[in-house]
Formats: C-alpha cells, sequence, structure tokens
C-alpha cells in the first residue's frame, strides 16, 4: 500500500524536478513546455474519452478557438483588430510592459471562459450523438471551425494574427511560459483528480459504463456531459492561449487548429497511456513527446507514417494502454483484489 | 457573396455548368460513399480511411499516365491493385478490431488515413494532379457552359460499375452470402458461410469502389495526398443522410452533395468549398439527432 506520506513525498519530488527542470536544461525549456501542454490535453481529453466514454475527436476546437479568442482581446484592448491584422508585417505595433500583461492576463481569463461558452452551448447539440457519430461529429466541427476562420478576414484569415511581443529578454519570456503551461498543466491534472473523488467523477463513469441506467437512476445525463465537456474545454482553451503567445504568431490550419497532429496527438497519448486512469494520459503524454521529440527530426519525413502506425498498433494490439497493462500484471500494487470465486463463475457463465 | 448570387440570376445558363459540374462529380461521391455504406452496413467499421483509398486509386491511375499508359486503362488496374491492397488491410489490420468497440475501428482507420496520405506525399510529394486523358472539351451555349468529354465517360462509368457492384450483390454466390451476413452473422455462420472470408471480401470490395472512384476523379478533377479527410468526410455525410442500405438515398445524397458543394465554391468563394461539406457534415448529424431526440432517442 502506498501511504500519504510516501504519496506527499511523490509529489513534492515531482514539483521540484519541475521547477528545475529549465534551469538544468535550459536550452530544452520550450520542449519542456511544450510537454506540460501535451499532459494538458492528454488529461483534458482523457475526462471524456476515459472516464465518460464519449471520444472526441474535435477538442482541439477549444485549443484554436482559446488561442484566437486570447489574441483578439491581447490585441483588440489597445488597437482595432481589423486595422491591424490588415497591416500585419507592415508596421509593428509596441506594446508596452504594462500593457502587455494586462492583455496577456484578459486574454488568458477569456480564452478560458469563451472555450467554457463554446462548449455550453456547443454540449446542447452535440451530445444527441452517441459513438462514433460523436466522434465524427466533433472532428467535423473542429474542420469547419479552422476553415470558417480561415476565411475570416477581420482576424487575419489564412495569413494569421501576430500576438504582441514581449517587452524583455527572451530568456525571461521562455521562463514566463514555462511555469505558466507548467502551472495549467498542474492545475488541471490536481482539478481532475479531486473531481474523480467526488460524486461527479462517480456519476460520469456511470454514464460511460451505462447511459440508459445512468438516467434511469435519476442523474442528469446531458448536465453531467455538458458540465464535464467545459471543465476540459476550459483547460485547453487556456493552453491555446498560452501555445499562442510561446509561438507568438497565431494561424488557423497549422497552429490553431491541427486536427490531424495536435488533435489527434492527445488521442493517442491518452491511449497510450491508458485510457480512464488518473496517471495513464500523464504517462503516455511523457513517453510519446520524449521518443516524438528524440526520434521527430532523425526521420526524414517517415515520422508521421510512423505516428499513424503507432496509432494503428496502439489501438489494435495495445489497447489497454501502458497503466492498463500495468494494472494486470501487478493488481495488488493497485489496491485491486482479483476475487477467485467470482472469476470462477465468470469462467462458467461464458461456457 | 450577394453578387455572386445576383450573377447567377443574371445569367441562369451559369446554373447549367455548376449543376452539370455538381452532378459529375456528385455520382463518383455517391460511388465512394456507397463503398462505405457496404462495409459500415455488413462488417459495422466505420471507415475513416475511405477518401486515402479513394486518393490511393487516383495516384494508381495517374502514376500509370504518366507512365504512358492512358488512365481509362489504368481504371481496372486500379480497381485490381486496390482490391489486393483491402485485402491486406483487412488480413493484417481490420481483422483485429472487428469484435471491437466501434471507436476502435474509427480511430485505427484514422491512423490507417494518416499512414496513406503521408506516404503518398513522401512517394508523390504534395503537388496537386490531374491524370491527363486527352478527351475533347465541349462549349455549349455560345462557349458559357464547358463540359468535358471525358466528364460525360466518367458519369456513364460510374454508373456502369455501380450496377455491376449492385448487380453482383443481388445475383453472386459471394454477394448473396454476403448480404446474409449483413443480416445475422451468427445464422450465416451456422449455415456455412465463412463469415471471415466474407468479411475480408467485402472490404476488400469496398477497396475496389474506392479505387475505381479515384481514378475518375483523377481524370475529371485532382488529387493531393491531403485531400483523403475530405473525401472520407463527403462519403460520411452522404451515408449518415441516406441512412444505411437506402441504395437510392445514396445516389440521390452523392449527387445532391456534389452540387451544393459546387453552390457553395460559387456563392460563398473558393475558400468555403471545404466549409460547405464539413459545415454539411454537422448539419446532417445534428438534424438526425434532432429527428431522433423527438423520439426520445439519439444517433448511434
Amino acid at each position: 500500500m502506498i501511504t500519504k506520506t510516501r504519496t506527499t513525498l511523490f509529489y513534492v519530488a515531482l514539483l521540484v524536478i519541475s521547477v528545475a527542470a529549465p534551469f538544468v536544461f535550459p536550452a530544452y525549456t520550450f520542449q519542456i513546455a511544450l510537454l506540460w501542454i501535451m499532459i494538458l490535453f492528454a488529461v483534458t481529453w482523457d475526462v471524456m474519452g476515459g472516464q465518460m466514454g464519449y471520444n472526441s475527436l474535435g477538442n482541439i476546437l477549444f485549443f484554436g478557438m482559446g488561442m484566437y479568442i486570447s489574441a483578439i482581446v491581447q490585441v483588440g484592448l489597445f488597437y482595432d483588430v481589423g486595422t491591424y491584422t490588415a497591416h500585419s508585417g507592415a508596421i509593428v505595433p509596441v506594446f508596452s510592459h504594462d500593457q502587455y500583461f494586462t492583455g496577456l492576463v484578459a486574454g488568458i481569463v477569456a480564452a478560458g471562459l469563451g472555450s467554457v461558452i463554446i462548449a455550453a452551448l456547443l454540449s446542447q447539440v452535440v451530445f444527441g450523438l452517441r459513438g462514433p457519430y460523436f466522434a465524427i461529429g466533433t472532428l467535423g466541427i473542429a474542420l469547419s471551425a479552422g476553415e470558417l476562420i480561415g476565411a475570416w478576414e477581420w482576424v487575419g484569415g489564412g495569413g494569421g494574427i501576430a500576438l504582441p511581443k514581449y517587452p524583455g529578454e527572451p530568456d525571461g519570456r521562455s521562463l514566463l511560459y514555462y511555469f505558466l503551461c507548467f502551472a495549467s498543466a498542474a492545475a488541471s491534472f490536481m482539478f481532475f483528480r479531486w473531481l474523480y473523488t467526488t460524486r461527479f467523477g462517480l456519476a460520469i463513469n456511470a454514464i460511460r459504463d451505462n447511459e440508459e441506467k445512468a438516467e434511469a437512476m435519476g442523474l442528469h445525463t446531458l448536465q453531467h456531459k455538458a458540465v464535464a465537456w467545459s471543465l476540459s474545454a476550459f483547460f485547453l482553451g487556456i493552453s491555446g492561449a498560452l501555445f499562442g503567445n510561446m509561438t507568438g504568431f497565431v494561424e488557423p490550419l497549422e497552429v490553431a487548429f491541427p486536427t490531424v497532429t495536435f488533435g489527434i496527438f492527445m488521442v493517442a497519448m491518452a491511449l497510450l497511456g491508458g485510457k480512464g486512469t488518473l496517471w495513464g494520459p500523464v504517462i503516455g503524454a511523457v513517453v510519446f513527446h520524449v521518443i516524438k521529440e528524440v526520434t521527430w527530426t532523425h526521420m526524414l519525413g517517415w515520422q508521421w507514417v510512423a505516428l499513424g502506425g503507432l496509432i494503428v498498433i496502439n489501438v489494435v494490439f495495445f489497447q489497454q494502454g501502458l497503466m492498463g497493462w500495468a494494472q494486470d500484471k501487478w493488481p495488488e500494487r493497485f489496491g485491486l483484489v482479483v476475487d477467485e470465486s467470482m472469476s470462477a463463475e465468470t469462467k462458467e457463465a461464458a461456457k | 457573396m450577394m453578387a455572386n448570387i445576383d450573377l447567377l440570376a443574371m445569367a441562369p445558363v451559369l446554373n447549367v455548368q455548376l449543376l452539370l459540374d455538381g452532378l459529375f462529380i456528385g455520382a463518383i461521391f455517391a460511388l465512394a460513399a456507397y463503398g462505405l455504406a457496404l462495409v459500415w452496413g455488413v462488417m459495422n467499421i466505420k471507415n475513416l480511411a475511405q477518401g486515402d483509398f479513394v486518393i490511393m486509386g487516383g495516384y494508381i491511375a495517374w502514376f500509370l499516365g504518366t507512365q504512358g499508359i492512358h488512365p481509362l486503362v489504368g481504371l481496372p488496374v486500379a480497381i485490381v491493385l486496390m482490391f489486393g491492397f483491402g485485402w491486406l488491410v483487412y488480413r493484417y489490420i481490420i481483422s483485429y478490431v472487428i469484435h471491437r468497440d466501434m471507436f476502435t475501428s474509427l480511430l485505427a482507420t484514422f491512423g490507417i488515413a494518416l499512414v496513406l496520405q503521408q506516404l503518398l506525399n513522401l512517394i508523390f510529394g504534395p503537388d496537386v494532379q490531374v491524370a491527363k486523358s486527352g478527351f475533347e472539351i465541349n462549349s455549349l451555349f455560345g462557349g458559357l457552359v464547358t463540359v468535358a468529354n471525358i466528364k460525360f465517360l466518367s458519369f456513364i462509368l460510374a454508373g456502369i460499375l455501380a450496377a455491376m457492384v449492385i448487380l453482383f450483390m443481388k445475383k453472386s454466390r459471394m454477394g448473396q452470402a454476403i448480404r446474409a451476413t449483413a443480416q445475422d452473422p451468427r445464422a450465416a455462420k451456422v449455415m456455412g458461410i465463412d463469415t471471415d472470408r466474407v468479411y475480408a471480401f467485402t472490404f476488400s470490395l469496398n477497396s475496389a469502389i474506392c479505387g475505381a472512384a479515384g481514378a475518375l476523379i483523377s481524370m475529371i478533377w485532382v488529387i493531393q495526398p491531403f485531400y483523403g479527410i475530405t473525401h472520407s468526410i463527403r462519403a460520411f455525410v452522404i451515408v449518415t443522410a441516406a441512412g444505411l442500405g437506402n441504395l437510392p438515398g445514396v445516389i440521390m445524397a452523392g449527387l445532391g452533395l456534389g452540387v451544393a458543394e459546387q453552390y457553395g465554391g460559387f456563392v460563398l468563394g473558393a475558400e468555403f468549398q471545404q466549409v460547405t461539406v464539413t459545415g454539411l457534415l454537422v448539419a446532417v448529424l445534428l438534424y438526425r439527432s434532432y429527428q431522433m431526440n423527438k423520439v426520445r432517442q439519439v444517433v448511434q
């Protein structure tokens, strides 16, 4: 059994490692910050896909929406967005120190809240779709959003929109975004860790296991689904705002709504780690991101083929993921006790 | 946008052009969608790699065209090659996911789609390609409407291919076995049908249909490695709008989608052509869920 002090020690050690990482490996600050975003992706996807049984292929929608909302707020507080994007590149407006940080805070908050509103509105219409229809429907929504924003001239159309330039040293900038990414990923993990221990966590698990029965037991399933989706949208929106500011430039198809890269990474990472477990998505994200960053540049264009292959192999042959595999192998470590009499009975029933 | 609508009102012949183009391309969409409906209905596999199979067939015809073989000769070659390819995909991937939950097959085929589009990109490069068929272009209404002969020919070919597939499903022994398996796989097995072989054949048949659709598209339209996902979404729009096992519905929805897309691209601007497809997908799904909601059911 894992005792309480050991758990605390474990979290403190993780915290120390995370805080020290950008100082120990200053050259990799951006990559490690991206790792935090990936962890956030996998954890927020798992709320729906793993815990609630609604496999969304379009969660990237909130990432892109958060990015655009924050860009519009950050620019729009001080300039007219239409003129700003129309003159993109020709004139570079200067944002003062105060303007930059006011805009950043307002942008992040607006991104989170805006994504929640979008999720709440969408959930009124998409949750009539189940299983594969839900997956395809959300994929369609994310693809449409990317195309529509790409055709919207006010926010720069296909050319995109540049975010305010950081007023200060580049080192300070990368450290600031590192810690913001770390904080948002840690906050989302701790929040959902707590959420899964509550009645709400049990309710969404009940929806996953049998939605009709859950509803018959008196659960307001639509409300629960809407809240779960809005919660993951909140964190995804914030991660979008942070990522947009980290890259400094927002463009509709490759940066904001990368449905076939980041959008599918979240699913792949959660599956690799083991969906429906607390630590699975985190482990999956770390393994996936490290392998990707180490091998990506050496594969000369074959990396995408390898990615597709990884998804196929993962889904077809290793669906339980790393955590699921570990649980099967050492059930007693996870506090799972196999009741022999029960398993014998199930064998009988199967015959 | 209003200017484009005015233009249509002032020059009604432009409607003829849009309608014809839409119907010619829509016939091919319907062909690919029929393949999807087949696999969906018989095996309960939602093939997200459908569009990439189409594009792959197109590249086979286009590649043979660059080697001096006419794309119309490339069409049967694409059908045969894609049939074999489908068999391999079934044997090594699909046969493992067929009895799992449906999201598994969706994600597995999405992975296949990624692999295919990237492989095509690596082999043939990201350029937009057209297979040159070298037919004449006819002008109607004093040059306002142009129709290439190849479009007529491909329309007829799509019709013949569809008729052949339907005849095969109705009359041949394998077609009857496929329909029996779709109705009740367990009973079919008891009656001595090798269902595994039926599944393999169904998936390969779908892949061959896609190959034919792709070869036609490469002649009358354009192909590019990353266009596959849009073709998959088109097939999904058509099948969800028509419903499974509704052949006239699939044909009507396919032709309708072709026309709708042409009008969407013309009226709203070329950058909205893609969004017409994805937007229609969302609209169709939401309409279905609204319909089901009235009888307290869900789309599943």
